[in-house]
């Protein structure tokens, strides 16, 4: 196997960067987190199934409901922030366009995450 | 980033096209096909505690279009989507220890993911509609 380090990285020597496996295991803390809170998202839409307007809106308020979509939201986010790096850092080649898509999606997750939690707490306290 | 200059020519892997299509395979491509599905399928989840913290008339729009046809449709989709992602998930965590790694073993777990979130789609679904009372 030849060297497969630049001559830029052997003259500066610093090695790894020692953040190799942090994305990695990022994502599967928050997947492992995600069973749960899916399961949990998957059984409250079913029983909601048909409801109408002031029933969703009880279920939703409940503190329980709120937080549990809350934090069903929050790490889905993280989660899919990860994922979709992984997914832009493999098939863009251009260093231009692959930097604007990663900064897009962190922007498109922060918006979501922010409007969705807004939305969970006024109904939570009572909007 | 080094410049394009410093760079080694590097070894390249042949691509997708050149491999026979085997079940692990397939399920690895869809495992990300969904997961990007889900990326965007947040946007439904927004809309409805969004629509249900907004009013009685956001929520009746936002209801009516997953009510249609095509909004069940899409629903159905974003259901399977999610359950094969999370069994994808789980045969990812199981392979991260280490096992059930052998290839017969992945080609089973390959197969198990997409029969069993198929199954587990349609049972969500019957089950939806059985607590809706429209058996």
């Amino acid at each position: 196997m030849t060297d497969m380090r630049t001559p830029l990285g052997k003259v500066r020597g610093f090695g790894s960067a020692k953040e190799g496996t942090g994305d990695f295991w990022r994502t599967r803390i928050t997947s492992v987190a995600l069973i749960p809170l899916a399961i949990y998202f998957i059984i409250l839409v079913i029983s909601l199934n048909g409801a109408n307007y002031q029933e969703v809106h009880a279920s939703l308020s409940h503190p329980v409901n709120a937080l549990v979509l809350a934090l069903f939201i929050l790490i889905s986010l993280v989660h899919m922030r990860l994922g979709m790096q992984e997914i832009i850092q493999d098939y863009i080649q251009g260093e231009g366009l692959k930097v604007s898509l990663l900064m897009l999606s962190t922007f498109f997750c922060v918006i979501v995450g922010v409007a969705s939690l807004f939305a969970l707490l006024k109904l939570a306290f009572g909007g | 980033m080094s410049k394009e200059t410093t760079m080694h020519a590097r070894p390249l892997s042949p691509h997708l096209q050149i491999y026979r299509l085997i079940p692990t395979m397939l399920m690895s491509i869809v495992h990300r096909i969904t997961g990007g599905a889900l990326y965007f399928g947040t946007l439904l989840f927004a809309w409805w505690v969004i629509a249900t913290a907004t009013s009685q008339n956001a929520f009746d729009i936002a209801n009516a279009v997953f009510g249609s046809w095509i909004g069940r449709l899409v629903l159905f989709g974003y259901t399977w989507a999610l359950v094969h992602h999370l069994l994808g998930g789980l045969r990812h965590l199981v392979w991260d220890t280490g096992s059930w790694m052998e290839k017969h073993t992945a080609t089973r777990l390959a197969w198990a993911t997409i029969i069993g979130s198929v199954i587990l789609t349609i049972l969500i679904w019957i089950v939806g509609y059985a607590a809706r009372g429209a058996f």
